[in-house]
């Protein structure tokens, strides 16, 4: 049955590259997903990492109540660099307070300084600081002798700051995101538009086209990650302390498990609506709960074993213990167990649940 | 497996789980030679869809047996595939990928097949292959889908529905190059609502109805079962005298009158005999007459005939589609 016009010799690519080539061409035709991969993280770092950023030097800031005393206290207290204080009405003082826009009211109740009140909020934790601070300076001008002495060190090396913590939780946000959307969705809208029906009358194999899918994906998160993370060195002086093959395999690992469950969460949908609704289902508990913007670890006891085995949580933990603390690969060991058991299990299911035809 | 066969379909039953289950197709049986175009003429809902869709191997019957080349589906599934190209109704290609690159995705899923640029070529899209699908018309868009059949030089084509909804002049252009498959040795499947598609395209035609295959043969065959291959139709204003019915039935020559409030249609061997006296019948009633026409038989006469109904009527089929 050979056909003497056809060219059977042609150069043919193998179907996963195909597939893969077809997807970036897709997506790099879309503005609006650029804009969401590559431009939006940044503008989080940025405005996360200036809202955030380590003042050069802490400004005690309060206020006086006026009073008889009040004279007594601000001769006591001075106008040193760090402090900066005003004598203020009671009302207004309450007024502050209970807008936030103060942390502290000083009052002396006796005319001479020897009685003080602290109004603050005790619950907050700036608040204490300062009311300590304030009144060890007012306790010390009054007279009290310190026995100890004491000396202060800065400490703020790159790995400790909040632009540290934060870079690592923003990044496997984005695999996640990456994973949930760029696979799931993907893997809907072609189904929606009957293509996934069209492409299974040809001879393909499924796993060719699976697979060009999530390289694909994987190959839209490389220069997002590597923006990401010289974007925080550029402005911030982020660093990497750990090995970056760890850092490297670390990421591809929470790729592929977003990847699966993202095909999970896509195998039988039949609607946007419906995948879209799963996937905030499975992306909004893990966008709380998992350490992105502040530690897990605040979170009341009880729901920590919970939050350890929910798979955004392993890979945020891991990047930031190799980022900052240069991990090696024995002490990110559990969590690369967790993301493994998360990739195969959510692969398994989604191969054998998958719905490529209608019926 | 007998060589000259391209598609072999026997006892072919597919009914959708549901309450009621939907009995799509309802045991249908078809022998398709090689090098023919063949044709599954019916209206909407009557099992055409689902019938090609076992064939292409989307679907899996519920029972019967249907081969392709001589290979059995649900057995030689990838052998069928390779030799076999397939356009579907309403596939929904990226809209920001050009024709070329569509082309070659598919073209890449297959062992054997045609180049690219010939596909486009065949087709007629050369102006437009570097062109986003976005911005092709409607009949642009469905050649390259039958681009997309037959990138990978398929022994087998199937198109369902492959003209609907298009303009005339992209309806004959695609006629063309479904001509040309056909000139080139290859077996063509195509469902169409369409009489005049089938008609002019098809070697032969199966109707279907309801699930079932109510008749088969060449479309001159069809049209000839009917006995009387021409019409005469009539239509007049006004309420028709009571004895004209009558004597319609009675005017030798006329195989079949079918009669209502404002139109007549009378089936007959040979208009010019006929003719002379109905004019003098309808002189004599005094009809006030909007129009007389005379007509060959068509498919869709056929269809009326063995159904009572009309192949674009949409609500009065038995077997609808499944709701998706």
């Amino acid at each position: 049955m050979s056909e003497p016009t056809a060219d059977r010799r042609e150069f043919r690519l193998h179907p996963m590259l195909a597939v893969t080539i077809t997807r970036l061409r897709e997506f790099t035709r879309q503005p609006e997903a650029i804009f969401w991969v590559y431009v939006f993280p940044l503008l989080m770092i940025l405005v996360l990492g200036s809202a955030f950023r380590t003042q050069p030097r802490q400004q005690l800031a309060f206020d006086l109540v006026e009073s008889s005393g009040s004279p007594q206290l601000a001769q006591w207290l001075g106008h040193e660099g760090e402090l900066s204080w005003k004598i203020l009405p009671e009302s207004e003082c309450r007024q502050r307070l209970r807008t936030g826009k103060s942390q502290l009211a000083v009052k002396a109740l006796a005319p001479d300084g020897a009685e003080i009140e602290y109004w603050f909020d005790p619950s907050h934790p700036d608040a204490n600081a300062l009311r300590n601070a304030i009144d060890g300076k007012l306790q010390r001008a009054a007279g009290r002798r310190d026995p100890l002495r004491v000396s202060d060190r800065p400490f703020q090396e790159s790995g400790g700051r909040y632009i540290d913590f934060l870079v690592p939780g923003l990044i496997g946000m984005g695999l996640m995101g990456g994973g949930l959307w760029g696979v799931g969705f993907a893997i809907v809208d072609l189904r929606i538009r009957k293509l996934l029906k069209r492409f299974i009358a040809t001879p393909m194999r499924r796993s060719d086209f699976l697979a060009g899918i999530m390289i694909s994906r994987m190959l839209f998160m490389v220069p997002e990650i590597m923006l990401m993370f010289a974007f925080s060195w550029l402005l911030f002086g982020v660093r990497i302390h750990g090995s970056w093959w760890l850092l490297t395999g670390l990421i591809i690992l929470g790729a592929v498990q977003f990847s699966g469950i993202g095909l999970l969460v896509a195998s039988r949908c039949k609607t946007l609506e419906a995948a879209s609704g799963l996937m905030n289902l499975v992306m909004l508990p893990m966008w709380t709960l998992c350490g992105i913007f502040f530690s897990w670890q605040r979170f009341p006891e009880a729901i920590h074993p919970l939050i350890r085995w929910l798979p955004l949580t392993p890979l945020i933990d891991s990047l930031r213990s190799v980022v900052n603390e240069g991990a090696g690969i024995v002490e990110v060991l559990p969590q690369i167990g967790i993301m493994a058991a998360w990739a195969i299990v959510s692969f398994a299911i989604a191969l054998r649940i998958f719905r490529w035809r209608e019926d | 497996m007998s060589e000259e066969l391209a598609i072999e379909v026997e006892g072919l039953v597919k009914t959708y789980a549901g309450r009621p289950p939907v009995e799509a197709v309802r045991g249908i049986d078809l022998r398709i030679r090689r090098g023919e175009c063949f044709g599954v003429l019916g209206p909407n809902g009557a099992g055409k869809t689902t019938t090609i869709e076992i064939l292409e191997g989307i679907l899996s019957a519920t029972s019967g047996q249907a081969k392709v080349l001589g290979w059995e589906w649900g057995k030689d599934d990838r052998k069928i595939r390779e030799l076999i190209g397939v356009s579907l109704q309403e596939t929904e290609l990226s809209d920001k990928l050009t024709v070329e690159e569509t082309l070659s995705l598919f073209r890449s899923f297959y062992r054997t097949g045609i180049t690219v640029a010939e596909a486009i070529a065949r087709v007629g899209l050369q102006d437009k292959a570097r062109t986003w699908i976005k911005k092709l018309s409607g009949g642009q868009k469905q050649r390259l889908a039958v681009a997309t059949a037959i990138v990978g030089d398929p022994q087998v084509i199937f198109l369902d529905e492959p003209t609907t909804g298009l303009d005339p002049v992209s309806r004959r252009q695609l006629w063309d190059i479904i001509q040309g498959f056909t000139n080139s040795g290859r077996t063509v499947l195509l469902t169409t609502h369409y009489m005049d598609e089938a008609e002019r395209l098809c070697d032969r035609i199966a109707i279907i109805d309801a699930g079932k295959v109510i008749a088969e043969g060449t479309p001159h065959e069809l049209i000839r079962t009917l006995g009387a291959e021409h019409r005469i139709e009539l239509t007049w204003d006004g309420l028709a005298p009571p004895e004209l019915a009558g004597r319609l039935r009675d005017l030798p020559g006329s195989v079949n009158v079918m009669l209502d409030m404002h139109h007549a249609t009378l089936h007959v061997d040979h208009p010019h005999l006929v003719l002379p006296q109905l004019m003098s019948i309808l002189g004599e009633s005094k009809i006030p007459l909007t129009n007389l026409a005379t007509r060959h038989a068509t498919l869709e006469d056929v269809f009326v005939t063995l159904t009572g109904r009309h192949l674009d009527d949409h609500q009065a089929s038995g077997a609808g589609k499944p709701g998706r």
